[in-house]
């Protein structure tokens, strides 16, 4: 035969691949599936597909009094209990007009902070592990999460579940000593942040892997919904922190870190800033909190004797800038001690909208690193 | 800061020939049939520009035969919201156009309004169950729903 023919010669035959991703995988995050359809290595279509860990948590709370959702709501978003805790928390005291407590106000600003601090170092483990740096920047990650973890143990007797925020305040005041505790870890967190980003922020790997993947542009962000470091990074300034001005916020001066380019390693690099921000946060909470009851009256009569608490007929939603997003609850009240409808506005949930516009054009090892930047915890994914 | 209900509505109906919003408390009131109409102003239009659907969802009412749709409307342009839709549906027959065409993060939420509450959305381009499987018979978050015995087997899912 001659040689010259073989690169024009016979015809190939191309034809698409069905791949399942999931759910049973280490890079889905839990179970997850991605139905992706290939040409060669290019995804060319790629359907999420939830739902198996869906336990109609709406349901449940809708047959169980205000308070008794709180336990519940740990198990939502599992690695950021304190925020769940609080946005129920927000809704129920817009709902109800309950007051809240200086002291305990401060109490949950710092808790959801140091929730954030513990999100976003952990997902920035798992993304690296995901680019294939097995273990070595995850377990850096976890080993800081501990000493958090050990903070929120002493505070509400829980690592991950805390079950600590209540409507009007916190359950119970911090143990003595742990503000001075909470203060030398949060004085020496930056110095863990500079160590992390020493490793990873120019790392020649990183940037290859993450830069220009997985671009989220400006519009589509904004029209898809998509909210919290994932918006921030596509260039859009809108932290719900700023924008409503709940809690102690106002009172703090810190900055909204924002991307320019919206691709993987922006998401990355925003959750770094975003976590030095929290510092910044933190530091002026602990030196501000006040003394006084870490519960208002009412909040604590109403978790003491939740049945008692009827609110007046109407509606209230409540969100917080959770560490994945917008994390909102909608209750709708028709007066008996049981919400007549409870709904959880998920972050990670409606972030997932735009995973497909996310890895078209890319390589099936790019779609692991883009579902570790969208960062969801199928907990809150499937409700 | 975004005016009051009544304000909204006398703006709303003045730019809107045709169309009539009933406020309730601080929440406005829409026609399922001018639902997109108003929508699209909200989005398009100063002083709204409500270009963030933050939350869709619905609430069953079995005693007054209705579904109805609520809305949270935001705006990142503005930095203002909410604004509260609620559409009410005939519960018989609950079907109302989609907004998913105006706001892509309607998507996956609308997905499960028709999922846990069997409302059709017109117009949405992926309309399916989305956290109960393919053959999954009811809508269980319809307060009339049957919760089904634990012990019986269910089907294997496809």
């Amino acid at each position: 035969m001659d040689p010259t023919t073989i690169d024009t010669a016979p015809h190939v035959e191309r034809e698409l691949l069905e791949v399942n991703l999931g759910p049973q995988h280490p890079s889905t995050h839990g179970v997850f599936r991605m139905q992706a359809t290939l040409d060669g290595e290019t995804i060319v279509k790629l359907k999420p597909v939830m739902g198996y860990l869906h336990r109609n948590h709406e349901q449940i709370g809708e047959g169980i009094t205000y308070i008794a959702s709180f336990p519940f709501t740990d198990r939502l978003d599992y690695f950021n209990a304190m925020s769940n805790n609080f946005g129920l928390a927000l809704a129920i005291e817009k709902l109800g007009g309950i007051p809240v407590a200086e002291r305990g106000e401060y109490l949950r600003a710092i808790m959801a902070e140091l929730t954030r601090l513990v999100n976003h170092t952990a997902v920035i483990g798992f993304l690296l592990n995901d680019m294939g740096a097995f273990g070595t920047p995850l377990l850096y990650a976890f080993r800081e999460r501990e000493k958090i973890l050990d903070l929120f143990e002493a505070a509400s007797g829980s690592r991950m579940m805390c079950n600590y925020v209540r409507p009007g305040g916190v359950r119970e005041d911090v143990p003595e000593g742990w503000l001075a505790q909470a203060k030398q870890l949060v004085d020496g967190y930056p110095r863990f942040l500079d160590e992390f980003e020493a490793l990873l922020t120019q790392n020649e790997i990183v940037r290859q892997r993450a830069q220009r993947v997985g671009i989220l542009p400006r519009e589509l962000a904004i029209s898809a919904s998509v909210t919290g470091p994932m918006l921030r990074a596509s260039g859009v300034n809108y932290d719900i922190r700023k924008v409503d001005g709940y809690s102690i916020y106002p009172t703090c001066s810190f900055k909204v870190p924002l991307g320019t380019v919206g691709d993987v390693y922006d998401r990355y690099y925003v959750r770094i800033l975003e976590m030095r921000e929290s510092v910044k946060i933190l530091q002026q909470a602990l030196k501000a909190v006040p003394g006084g009851p870490a519960i208002s009256s009412k909040g604590a009569a109403i978790s003491r004797a939740p049945r008692t608490f009827r609110p007046p007929k109407g509606d209230a939603y409540g969100r917080i800038e959770a560490p994945k997003g917008e994390l909102g609850f909608y209750l709708v009240s028709d007066g008996s001690p049981q919400p007549y409808r409870y709904h959880i506005r998920a972050p990670s949930f409606i972030n997932l909208t735009v995973l497909e516009d996310l890895c078209l054009g890319h390589k099936v090892g790019d779609v692991i690193i883009i579902l570790g930047s969208v960062d969801i915890v199928l907990g809150e994914v499937d409700r | 800061m975004l005016p009051s209900a009544e304000q909204l509505k006398s703006s709303i109906e003045h730019s809107l020939p045709g169309v009539a919003i009933t406020p309730e408390g601080a929440v406005l009131v829409v026609e399922p049939k001018d639902l997109i109409t108003v929508c699209r102003h909200l989005k398009h239009h100063e002083p709204f520009f409500m270009d963030y659907v933050a939350n869709v969802t619905a609430v069953d009412y079995p005693n007054e035969q209705r579904m109805d749709l609520v809305y949270h409307l935001y705006s990142m342009h503005h930095k203002h919201g909410p604004m509260t839709l609620r559409v009410k549906l005939n519960r018989a027959r609950p079907v109302v156009a989609s907004v998913t065409p105006l706001w892509r993060g309607a998507e996956f939420q609308e997905r499960e309004v028709y999922d846990l509450f069997g409302v059709q959305f017109e117009g949405h381009p992926d309309l399916r169950r989305i956290l109960m499987w393919e053959g999954f018979e009811g809508h269980p978050m319809r307060k009339d729903y049957v919760v089904e015995d634990q012990d019986a087997p269910l089907p294997h899912p496809r």
